[in-house]
């Protein structure tokens, strides 16, 4: 069942992308690992404290991140807000994580544009929205085009092709950011722009 | 107060439309609705109207509902005008998947050229 769409992809599909985990090491030399998030029970990888869930590590990053980055309305501000936004994420969505020292710093994530993902099979009959948030300390490090490029690389991996996002249009950095990676500027004027990128099968 | 409000046929409208005559009947303000034909929304124009005088009558609530033909956002602007409205109610913005506010054309035209207070319900 693949959904009607009026979003137009570019022709040529990009990749490959660098899948999950790897490591980079930022310019102020602090290793950073980039890693799945294979289920909503499982532990994180590189995050210290296994006893807590993927949605308790990130409620604590979200927690931790600057209002004045917040972009259309999200992430929410308040703890139990925070959580029931994260929950159809990381039910539904494809996760990456990037850590610093045993905490989770950055998060890109992709969730299906369908009102039903429970019965979705295949993932590439329908299209895949993104975002990506990076603490304000770890931010112009090249953090955010890793956890892009690894978010990518593993959609890629599991079948998704087409990938959109929006952005504020006043947004210069993240709109050459999106750009070197591959997203086109797509869709109609308002205050968000909207990007889309196709990717090739397999990596 | 003079209020209008703008709606179309989405899902927003109508929440849009409720928390407007929650709204009307704490304030007893003076409420026109106008309905636009927005083609892409799920609700024809005639259906917005039918389901507006429906609720308002609910509701208890004398106002008029009308249907304006041609360009959402310029309609609703030229009308808030001519009448003189101390403000031009719309809905605040869809939800992406993710979660994102989408604020549409309509709404981008209205803010920027409304001479009114523009409120934007969410």
């Amino acid at each position: 069942m693949r959904e009607h769409s009026s979003r137009v992809y570019p022709e040529e599909p990009c990749g490959p992308f660098p899948t999950p985990p790897g490591t980079y090491t930022d310019p102020e030399g602090r290793e950073i690992a980039l890693s799945v998030v294979t289920h909503p029970e499982d532990t994180v990888r590189g995050v210290a404290d296994g006893e807590r869930t993927p949605i308790d590590v990130l409620t604590d990053m979200y927690q931790q991140f600057d209002p004045a980055d917040r972009a259309q309305g999200i992430p929410p501000s308040s703890e139990d807000r925070i959580r029931r936004w994260l929950e159809p994420l990381l039910e539904n969505g494809v996760n990456v994580v990037a850590s610093h020292d045993g905490s989770v710093i950055g998060h890109a994530t992709l969730v299906p544009d369908t009102d039903e993902p429970a019965s979705l099979t295949a993932p590439g009959d329908v299209e895949w929205e993104l975002a990506i948030f990076v603490l304000q300390d770890y931010q112009r490090g090249g953090i955010g085009t890793q956890l892009l490029e690894h978010l990518l690389g593993h959609a890629s991996s599991l079948g998704i092709d087409r990938v959109w996002l929006t952005v504020e249009r006043w947004n210069g950095p993240a709109i050459s950011l999106y750009k070197r990676v591959g997203f086109e500027l797509c869709g109609a004027e308002s205050f968000e722009q909207e990007m889309s990128i196709l990717l090739g099968a397999g990596v | 107060m003079h209020v209008l409000l703008g709606l179309e046929g989405s899902d927003e409208s109508v929440e849009t439309l409720e928390t407007t005559i929650e709204r009307v009947l704490e304030t007893g303000d003076d409420l026109l609705v106008a309905v636009v034909d927005k083609p892409e929304a799920s609700r024809s124009p005639s259906a917005v109207v039918d389901l507006a005088k429906a609720r308002l009558e609910e509701a208890d609530i004398d106002a008029e509902v009308r249907q304006l033909e041609g360009d959402p956002g310029s309609e609703l602007v030229d009308l808030a005008e001519r009448e003189g409205v101390d403000q031009l109610v719309i809905g605040g913005g869809t939800r992406s998947p993710m979660g994102k506010v989408r604020l549409g054309p309509v709404t981008e035209f209205v803010l920027l050229n409304a001479t009114t207070t523009v409120k934007l319900v969410r």
